[in-house]
């Protein structure tokens, strides 16, 4: 465990790993792609925009789970400080900012054929939007200090300080009355959705799991050479 | 297969297209810039290695 902590020997594990991480990857995004707009019916209520939630909801899924990644590695870099743990933090932090704009943004498309408004400030929304500054905000932070320690220091007390977004966005939809529908998977008693449109919105969330996987392990293995370029193990790795 | 049903997506094809668009863009452009950034470092890896 603390072998593959070291960037010595994450460096070429991340290497062999990558091409099988990636072929998974596209393997189910096609797949997902294909049950999504081949198999999946349109809805009874909300016709072909249903086809909206393989990229929306799988998007948000994306957007809270890699804050939660990096949140629960922020904590354990306060604790240990492990300066792998800290290259993972801040390579993931562009991607989850990512799938939280897509996720917006995938929603003002939806929201406004199924409510007439691209736009609500109601909790659900509002709490998502927050969840972007907080990424926003992170990488401003940690671009803004120059001395890598304290940079990573003070990024782990801002994630931490944020995790507080994330039950907020999970449960807006039962605290407060809104536009948005409540949960139809994470909940008490299973999914109450179709099959024909769980799978494909599973498989499409399995295969954003495994591309935020590979673009980290790219990011990481691209970071690792910048900050160890002059070490001994890298120099003779030759590339 | 109707491919004219198929991209008018029951009328809401900006909305759904849309959405598809946006995915491929916005997932495209985080992995085109870190294998960019990968090539690069590893680039100068290898000159400064046979300097």
């Amino acid at each position: 465990m603390f072998k593959i902590a070291s960037a010595r020997h994450f460096y070429p594990l991340a290497g062999k790993l990558l091409p099988w991480i990636s072929a998974l990857t596209a393997g189910l995004i096609f797949y997902g792609l294909y049950l999504g707009l081949f198999v999946a019916p349109p809805d009874y209520q909300q016709g072909e925009t249903v086809r909206i939630m393989f990229i929306h909801v799988p998007s948000a899924w994306m957007s809270m789970f890699i804050y939660a990644s990096m949140a629960i590695a922020a904590a354990t870099s306060l604790i240990w400080k492990i300066k792998l743990t800290d290259i993972f933090i801040r390579c993931s932090a562009a991607v989850g900012a990512s799938f939280t704009l897509l996720a917006l943004l995938t929603g003002s498309l939806w929201g406004k054929p199924m409510w007439g408004t691209w736009w609500v400030w109601d909790a659900r929304l509002t709490s998502e939007l927050i969840l972007l500054f907080l990424y926003l905000g992170y990488i401003a932070l940690v671009e803004a200090i120059d001395d890598e320690r304290r940079a990573s220091r003070a990024g782990a007390v801002l994630l931490l300080v944020g995790v507080i977004n994330l039950p907020v966005i999970h449960f807006s939809v039962e605290w407060w009355n809104t536009l948005h529908q409540p949960a139809s998977v994470a909940k008490s008693g299973g999914p109450a959705i179709h099959p024909d449109i769980l799978v494909p919105l599973l498989v499409m969330a399995a295969a954003f799991k495994f591309y935020y996987v590979a673009v980290v392990l790219v990011k990481m293995r691209a970071a690792i050479i910048a900050s160890e370029r002059h070490t001994q193990w890298l120099q003779g790795l030759k590339g | 297969m109707d491919w004219g049903a198929f991209f008018n997506m029951g009328g809401y094809a900006f909305y759904v297209w849309g959405t598809y668009a946006l995915a491929v863009v916005i997932l495209g452009i985080n992995v085109w810039l870190p294998i960019r950034e990968l090539r690069r470092q590893q680039k100068l890896l290898q000159q400064e290695s046979q300097e």
